[in-house]
């Protein structure tokens, strides 16, 4: 029987031959990730109550990235009651205020083809970039998860998302999902496991193809997977993991998979993507949308300050400034992107075009740290929401877009479509993991 | 609990998402304190207006955002006893489930306003408008859900089961 790429793993977490779409099984976890947030301060109690441990630390790795750097006591509280538990049950892997949890996770190889994650996070299906069923759960369902190492899930059906043709300048990542946002409605893929395939999926560097599996939470999927290839080998070995090309092979579908739809998208048609308040799925092509002036610019969050997106934002913003009565600011994703866009004059670039750089974390994307936003303010995002009030105040109103769309909106002072300013470039510059790596 | 229940329908739409149902700006401090903001930002007087009984009743996507469970907690602390809706963000739906919530997928209800008293059969998997007497077929939660649910969550119901195992071990 032809599987899916999904089925295969649920399958094999689950110990199974083979799985078929709507079965109820149990399957063990790989993979557990929990922050600061939803993790130790809210899992020991229940694991206190339950009297029972951790069922593997090995199997475990611990995130602080919500609160950091905590700004009052109670941020604080939770930063050391995160450290102190991590150290009580011997879980040696604690990322420390090192970046966002799900950057971490890729730049570590913790996430690799054919595991089956469980994260206290909604954002967790990143790691499917690493073709690996990544899901998110709340507190309660984590703390089950740490006690026994298992988890109940209906085996999903796949969504195919097909990306034909090739982008054009100024189209990213982030403008496909925010299109397909649109296309399906926020939530639209019903918790099906979303997979992405089509030939223009060999292009996207891997921290573009985190974007895709990231905003698959947006899109409603219980995950979002893509298939591995060279790309991913080289990441992985770049990482300390070496994987044999039996891998590539191993996690995909079969070809006549049956999927409950296919969609498909035309890269080369795509223009940039802006996403007007309060949700995601609000998206229509820049030049669609009112050139509304903005306060704010925010290059940050898992889904929007990675190397690559610190460095199309520097794309547009050599040699220009950021408008005045606008703010830009920056929070790289991890410290690891801090080294590497320091070493390769990109954070320079950035800081001499007015850029405010902020420390690694959540931070203004969810409201908890730096960076959020007064009654009224307008602000234009490389994050993955703008639902009302989640950046600061309830009347603030919240675009989002590329970090091109946003950097080149940071130069105009206003909603601006980046391509024009591309255009003026003689050479357009590599972004992905071919401009050369430092670090 | 009672396999049916009955209270005062509290309705709202699409999309409702968990920076609606809980506030990042509170999500440091106790739950009692988060859920007075809860929905604040869509109706400011949510909390003050809801009663211990009311079912939630929604539209599609119903807690998309977020895996904060503290989103299906802070209703609970309000007193909602279930939230119906014509379709659930999956991690909420396993949220609240996992916390004792009811949540039940109905697709078609309609014709219901605001303080109206409905009556809900989870494992049956049906709602009823108790004016009109419309009934509005719901997905019926499978047993061994409802049986974690009604024993109070997930972790209420793998205390249990890790005593028994205990209690086996110790014969």
């Amino acid at each position: 029987m032809a599987e899916t790429l999904a089925q295969k793993i649920v399958a094999r977490a689950a110990g199974r031959s083979s799985v078929e779409p709507g079965e109820l099984v149990t399957c063990r976890v790989d993979l557990a990730m929990l922050h600061d947030s939803g993790g130790p301060r809210r899992v020991a109690p229940i694991l206190e109550r339950l009297g029972v441990g951790l069922w593997d630390p090995s199997r475990v790795v611990l995130v602080s990235d919500h609160y950091v750097p905590a700004v009052d006591p109670e941020s604080a509280r939770i930063l050391d009651l995160t450290r102190r538990w991590g150290r009580a049950h011997g879980v040696a892997r604690h990322y420390d205020m090192l970046g966002i949890c799900h950057v971490v996770l890729a730049e570590h190889g913790h996430v690799r083809p054919g595991m089956f994650v469980v994260g206290g996070d909604s954002h967790t299906p990143t790691a499917g970039a690493f073709a690996a069923f990544a899901m998110g759960v709340g507190a309660s369902e984590m703390a089950a998860v740490l006690a026994t190492g298992e988890i109940w899930l209906e085996v999903p059906e796949t969504l195919r998302i097909l990306l034909d043709g090739r982008p054009g300048p100024g189209v990213v990542a982030k403008d496909v999902l925010l299109a397909l946002c649109r296309m399906i409605g926020l939530g639209g893929a019903g918790y099906r496991a979303i997979e992405y395939g089509g030939e223009g999926l060999a292009g996207f560097a891997m921290e573009e193809r985190m974007t895709l599996a990231n905003m698959a939470a947006e899109l409603g999927g219980i995950t979002g997977l893509v298939p591995p290839d060279r790309r991913t080998l080289a990441w992985l070995e770049r990482a300390g993991v070496s994987l044999g090309e039996a891998e590539l092979t191993r996690w995909r579908s079969d070809p006549d998979a049956p999927v409950a739809a296919t969609l498909r998208l035309e890269l080369d048609r795509l223009a940039p993507q802006v996403a007007a308040p309060h949700g995601p799925a609000n998206a229509a092509p820049v030049d669609e949308v009112e050139p509304v002036p903005i306060d704010q610019a925010y290059i940050g969050a898992c889904t929007g300050a990675k190397l690559v997106d610190l460095r199309m934002a520097a794309s547009v913003l050599r040699g220009r400034k950021v408008a005045a009565g606008t703010r830009l600011l920056v929070a790289p994703a991890s410290a690891r992107v801090w080294r590497e866009a320091a070493a390769d004059g990109t954070l320079a670039t950035l800081t001499e075009a007015g850029a405010i750089m902020l420390p690694s974390g959540c931070g203004a994307c969810a409201g908890y740290g730096a960076g959020v936003l007064a009654e009224g303010e307008v602000c234009i995002a490389s994050t993955a929401r703008n639902f009302k009030g989640r950046m600061g105040a309830p009347s603030s109103r919240v675009y989002l877009a590329s970090p091109l769309t946003v950097a080149a909106s940071a130069v105009a002072g206003r909603i601006a479509d980046p391509r024009p300013l591309l255009a003026e470039r003689r050479e357009p510059e590599p972004i992905g993991e071919e401009a050369a790596r430092v670090g | 609990m009672s396999a049916e229940l009955e209270g005062r329908a509290f309705l709202v739409g699409d999309d409702v998402d968990t920076d609606l149902l809980a506030p990042g700006a509170y999500m440091k401090g106790p739950i009692e304190e988060l859920a007075r903001h809860c929905l604040e930002a869509l109706d400011p007087d949510f909390a003050r207006s809801v009663r211990p009984g009311d079912i939630l009743l929604a539209g599609r996507n119903f807690g998309t955002g977020s895996s904060r469970e503290q989103a299906a907690q802070a209703l609970s602390v309000l007193g909602i006893r279930a939230v119906v809706a014509r379709s659930f963000a999956g991690i909420f739906y396993r949220n609240a489930l996992n916390l004792g919530l009811l949540a039940v997928v109905c697709p078609e209800w309609d014709g219901i306003a605001r303080f109206d008293r409905v009556r809900l059969d989870p494992r049956a998997g049906r709602l009823v408008h108790l004016a009109s007497g419309r009934s509005f077929a719901c997905r019926p939660i499978p047993g061994h859900l409802l049986e974690m649910v009604e024993s109070g969550g997930i972790v209420p119901w793998l205390e249990r089961r890790l005593a028994a195992r205990r209690a086996e071990g110790a014969r």
